[in-house]
């Protein structure tokens, strides 16, 4: 029983060894970035379209609704990054139905890649939205003192979403793994369901998470009102 | 007893009571978090998306503690870095 897909080695040839999650993760951004291309090859605004580009607009739609209801204006903005996230972890953990497959997401160096991303990509659209004095003062926020904690929470948090998402993962290909050895005919299949499960809610979980702390970081500033659809009372 | 059985009793024993502890916590508090949020639901149905949307992130939050007890355990049963060092020491003699 191995804890990681990093342990699952595919392919080696000397030093150089090719583990499941990378062979994965590849053949992840493959599917994603070909079948993206295949489909906006042939596009078309009037009322006869394919099925693949309602698909395609459904989820893009969808995705900017999300990102505009966390309370970021412009959600157009975001969307190359969030919705990279999102699609990316949800098409990790949708094909756990294939037989043979391995999240690459159930591997910790896969999520601390992403939350690194995430820790990255936070502070450089608060210095794009505010400025970078503006940004550097609301580490100064309430007062001076509370700056190491704030560095702390910035760091902390991108821990919690790498093992978050490492821990929801692997705890699903772990159970079924073990629910195998002990009652090995129906039950890990219903495990395999509620895996589908989480996998997708913790996809939107991650993406969320990030456009929270991206909209804490973009308008901390400004005190104006929120501009969602949600009544002021 | 040597270090090894030392070791991994303790890993055992701690891995059982990370996870029971671990889970406790989380459990009363997603419990307390649902039932305020069907309570919620119930006043207001027109908030619906939006105190189902917080809902799960903050559902996912609270999980995440129980999660980390898991990881830890889990580290402690499939790969116990104390475990593996004993064995390449015992490897080595």
């Amino acid at each position: 029983m191995h804890l990681s897909p990093d342990q699952l080695i595919l392919w080696h040839y000397g030093p150089i060894r090719l583990n499941a999650t990378i062979a994965y993760t590849w053949a992840l951004m493959l599917v994603l970035s070909v079948g993206s291309k295949l489909i906006t090859g042939t596009l078309s605004s009037g009322p006869q379209r394919g099925r693949w580009q309602n698909l395609l607009e459904i989820i893009v739609t969808g995705i900017e609704q999300q990102i505009e209801a966390v309370g970021l204006s412009r959600p157009r903005k975001y969307l190359p990054f969030l919705g990279t996230l999102f699609l990316f972890l949800a098409a990790a953990a949708l094909c756990t139905i294939i037989p043979g497959y391995e999240p690459p997401t159930a591997s910790l160096s896969t999520t601390a890649a992403l939350a690194l991303c995430v820790l990255v990509a936070v502070p450089l659209f608060g210095i794009i939205e505010q400025g970078i004095g503006s940004y550097l003062a609301s580490y100064l926020k309430p007062t001076f003192i509370m700056l190491p904690f704030n560095i702390i929470g910035e760091l902390s948090r991108t821990l919690a979403l790498a093992v978050r998402l490492f821990g929801n993962m692997m705890s699903g290909s772990m159970i079924v793994a073990i629910l195998l050895t002990i009652t090995p005919f129906i039950f890990p299949i219903v495990m395999t369901l509620l895996g589908l499960l989480t996998g997708i809610v913790q996809a939107y979980i991650f993406s969320i998470l990030a456009a929270v702390y991206i909209t804490a970081a973009t308008c901390a500033s400004e005190p104006e009102p929120r501009r969602g659809p949600v009544p002021a009372h | 007893m040597d270090s090894s059985t030392i070791i991994a009793v303790a890993s055992i024993v701690t891995a059982g009571i990370t996870t029971g502890f671990g889970v406790l916590g989380p459990a009363l508090g997603e419990g307390r978090a649902v039932s305020t949020a069907l309570s919620s639901l119930a006043q207001q149905p027109d908030a619906a998306a939006t105190i189902t949307r917080t809902l799960f992130v903050g559902l996912a939050m609270i999980e995440s503690t129980a999660i980390y007890c898991f990881v830890i355990s889990m580290i402690l049963i499939f790969a116990n870095p104390f475990w593996n060092a004993v064995i390449a020491h015992a490897a080595g003699k």
